[in-house]
């Protein structure tokens, strides 16, 4: 019997079906690996086990007994832990590593009132031997590492009791060595029977732990591979048509110069690099998070610096102070999490589909400086024709859209005016599949400017852009699609 | 696109609209409502209320609430707040006072410094906050906790009529303006008191700026997401700016009005102005159901609590349960901005 046992789950938001009788059972002991493209349906899935939502229809057994978590904490008390893929919320700043592993037993109201540091070293000592992880517990967590960070919260979780781990892009943020810690330590769980749900795209990740891979697509379990794992295949399984498809109308970079860096620095001490950006291309440049693709981005928009290094705009050197400076200059950027770079929040006035795209253009569109807003209706209802979003109208809220249709608003922002170079910051985070098309189309449908897109998700880079530079410890490395070079050394086929 | 899937959302709208628009109405006019049964309610108990002067005189002793009101919207909307309004226009009347009967200047000089001044203290909150990133609300208390008690250095905490008596022994010779004490005695046509023209004057100007054009698109794009704002090239930190400066402006008018209308610098003027402007404000949410701040809703916020004490007062109400009768009002008016609100998504 296996110890989780998901069958013909369903889910839908509105009328998006997120899962679609997705089932997939896990054994005691087994690393199952969950791929999927953006929209498939991953996070629905963990959040169903870990309570956060609850199915639509179907039903979850573990251990043998029905398993329908009320709330996170019912999900923990189970035994189901899921360790997020952001690690800062696991413990606080200023409190010693200790303390982080045993905040949760300081909110158990049966746990003595008062507590001395040296019951909390040693409780914590304990936690630390029973995971089998040394960590230094007087250490201030702040001072962490990322891996190590993830190291306490699974220690916690796994003090918790925890049979089933699900750990969401543990990797995202680690470096090559801070992996390999977190591969022996989850090797050693699972030889201590826990199993283990990992949400991964990194296929470095996966050939080094998965028992099987899970790919999913549409809201369902398409196809599971047992090791050894054919990536490619998998990957081809997970966007749903051949790799070698990507971009056969690949444009190669002829036009002029739109952009140019030249020995550029994002830190003081890392590699310097020159990137040059032609008229009509899309570049995308991947690479983990934190790599410092964000950074570049920022850099070249004026809401962050170069440490080093010297930019030119269609010739005239560049070197914008603000974002407004860059705006002026003619390069405009979507920034990674829409929510928070772009959006006002719902009910505040801004909200609505005009008031997003004209935000950013009020001075050119009303120099009286009085609202008329026939105008950014108009320019809202070409948007919504243009790049097919699917709203009630200019002055629907885009709270009321799908995630796919608030990043078509964001990019209609910054294509109501024309500019030299567009910067894209995770364009197709949380987009589903369709408006991912849709999006890619609208991207490559202008050949009088460049356009520069950061995406940690190296198929995404493949499927939209002529070409495709690696960041890496904040430095650009040549173009070279991963999962073809990967294709070629370990599956010749 | 298919024809089907555009139909889909409209006929949800449609149904939605169908099942909802009396709440939705309610919810909008809920303040209208009962500011109308309020007024009929009043005039059956007591004729008198419904007479025009006595309406005058409701919105004569709501209007520096409503000014200084109109200026705590502002700030609120670019995400601030601004706590030192109360002391602002407190120390407006000091300073208004002191320029003309100790310095003996004339009521245009005298008002037209008074305003500086405010406007100088908003640029000295903004220049905390935004330069400095003093969160607002520490920095507006400490700026509210210092002009309270500037306010009494000049004149060693004596309040200030003609013929005051200097720190340094002599005597004051000049006294109030006749002109500027027009501002608070004098009505429009002998009807409508000055202050109500000056708080529908600010009242409109303050509506038109935050509703009507693109400053106000982008203060409330500020307030509402300052990232998103200045990564569309919005200089949030002028904007945030402009916000306090308009703030302590318009305390100071506030403080000019008060003054002109008691004739004397008194040393406990604007005690409540604060609480009441704030008041104001947050019922100014509930108004229209917008759950925001808005221009027109601290205005009819404002009213709302004018009409209640006056009405109040008219049928013998003890003079002391005035604080409790605003709170209980502030109370359900935020109640049903979110509570209800909350009920319906």
């Amino acid at each position: 019997m296996p110890l989780l046992d998901a069958q013909s789950l369903s889910r839908s938001f509105g009328s998006t079906r997120a899962l679609v009788d997705l089932s997939l059972a896990i054994e005691a002991g087994e690393i199952v690996a969950l791929m999927g493209a953006n929209g498939a349906g991953k996070s629905t899935f963990v959040k169903i086990l870990s309570g956060v939502l609850a199915a639509d229809s179907g039903r979850v057994t573990f251990k043998g007994r029905p398993f329908a978590p009320a709330d996170p904490a019912a999900a923990t008390a189970a035994g189901v832990v899921t360790v997020h893929q952001s690690t800062d919320l696991v413990g606080i700043p200023g409190l010693t590593v200790a303390d982080a592993l045993m905040l949760n037993r300081f909110v158990d109201p049966r746990q003595p009132f008062f507590v001395s540091r040296r019951h909390v070293r040693r409780e914590a000592e304990a936690i630390l031997r029973e995971a089998g992880f040394d960590l230094p517990v007087h250490r201030d967590f702040a001072d962490l590492a990322a891996a190590d960070r993830q190291l306490v919260a699974i220690a916690r979780a796994l003090a918790n009791k925890a049979e089933l781990l699900i750990l969401d892009e543990p990797t995202a943020s680690l470096s090559a060595s801070e992996s390999q810690r977190l591969y022996a330590a989850l090797l050693d769980l699972k030889r201590r029977g826990i199993a283990i749900l990992y949400i991964s795209h990194r296929t470095a990740d996966l050939a080094a732990l998965a028992d099987r891979v899970a790919v999913l697509r549409g809201g369902r379990v398409v196809q599971t591979f047992a090791q050894p794992v054919d990536f490619d295949a998998a990957i081809e399984t997970m966007i749903g048509r051949p790799l070698s498809s990507a971009r056969p109308d690949a444009r190669a970079g002829e036009g002029e110069a739109i952009f140019e860096m030249q020995d550029a620095r994002l830190l003081a001490a890392s590699a310097p690099f020159d990137l040059t950006l032609r008229r009509g291309e899309v570049v995308a440049v991947t690479g983990v998070l934190g790599a410092g693709k964000s950074r570049l981005l920022s850099a070249i928009f004026g809401s962050g610096r170069l440490a080093a290094g010297r930019m030119r705009l269609a010739g005239q050197p560049y070197a914008p102070a603000t974002p407004r400076a860059a705006i002026e200059a003619g390069v405009s950027m979507a920034g990674e999490d829409r929510h928070r770079s772009s959006l006002m929040p719902a009910g505040w006035p801004g909200e609505s589909i005009a008031a997003t795209i004209a935000l950013p253009h009020l001075k050119r569109w009303y120099p009286s400086g009085f609202l008329a807003t026939g105008r950014e209706r108009a320019r809202a209802e070409t948007a919504i024709d243009r790049l097919g979003i699917r709203a009630g109208g200019p002055l629907a809220s885009v709270w009321t859209l799908s995630g796919g249709n608030q990043q078509k608003v964001v990019l209609a922002r910054w294509e109501a005016e024309p500019g030299k170079l567009l910067l894209l910051d995770e364009p197709f985070q949380g987009v589903d599949v369709g408006a991912r098309h849709d999006i890619i189309t609208a991207i490559r449908s202008h050949a009088d400017r460049a356009t520069l897109i950061a995406t940690s998700d190296p198929e995404e880079a493949i499927e939209v852009a002529d070409r495709v530079l690696v960041m890496d410890h904040h430095s650009l490395r040549a173009a070279r699609p991963i999962a073809r070079a990967h294709a070629l050394e370990e599956n010749p086929s | 696109m298919t024809p089907a899937k555009n139909e889909r959302p409209e006929n949800r709208e449609a149904a939605a609209a169908s099942g909802e628009a009396m709440r939705e109405f309610l919810r909008a006019g809920a303040v209208f409502i009962l500011l109308f049964a309020m007024v009929v309610g009043f005039s059956v108990a007591q004729p008198a209320f419904i007479n025009i002067n006595n309406l005058m005189s409701i919105l004569q002793a709501v209007s520096v609430v409503a000014i200084l009101g109109a200026g705590v919207t502002v700030t609120l909307s670019v995400g601030g707040f601004d706590l030192s309004i109360g002391a602002v226009a407190a120390s407006s009347v000091m300073a208004a006072s002191y320029f003309m009967i100790v310095w003996g200047l004339g009521a245009f000089s005298t008002v037209i410094l008074v305003l500086l001044l405010g406007a100088l203290i908003g640029f000295a909150n903004a220049f905390l906050i935004v330069r400095l990133k003093v969160p607002d609300l520490l920095a507006t208390l400490s700026m509210m906790f210092l002009l309270t008690g500037l306010q009494l250095i000049p004149t060693a905490g004596r309040s200030i009529s003609p013929g005051l008596i200097l720190p340094d022994g002599s005597t004051a010779t000049g006294k109030y303006d006749p002109l500027f004490l027009l501002i608070g005695r004098s009505s429009l046509f002998g009807v409508v008191p000055l202050p109500v023209v000056v708080m529908a004057v600010v009242a409109v100007v303050l509506f038109v700026l935050t509703e009507r054009t693109r400053i106000g698109r982008l203060l409330f794009a500020t307030g509402g997401n300052e990232l998103a704002t200045r990564l569309a090239g919005g200089r949030t930190d002028r904007l945030k700016t402009l916000a306090y400066v308009i703030s302590g402006t318009l305390a100071a008018l506030g403080g000019i009005v008060v003054a002109a209308r008691v004739g004397r610098g008194d040393v406990s003027s604007g005690s409540s102005l604060l609480m009441d402007s704030v008041a104001a404000a947050l019922i100014g949410f509930a108004v229209l159901g917008l759950r925001r701040p808005n221009v027109f809703g601290t205005i009819v916020g404002a009213v709302f609590v004018g009409v209640l004490l006056n009405g109040l007062t008219m049928l013998n109400a003890p003079y002391y349960a005035q604080d409790f009768v605003k709170g209980a009002v502030l109370v359900g008016a935020l109640a049903l901005t979110y509570g209800v609100a909350r009920g319906r998504s």
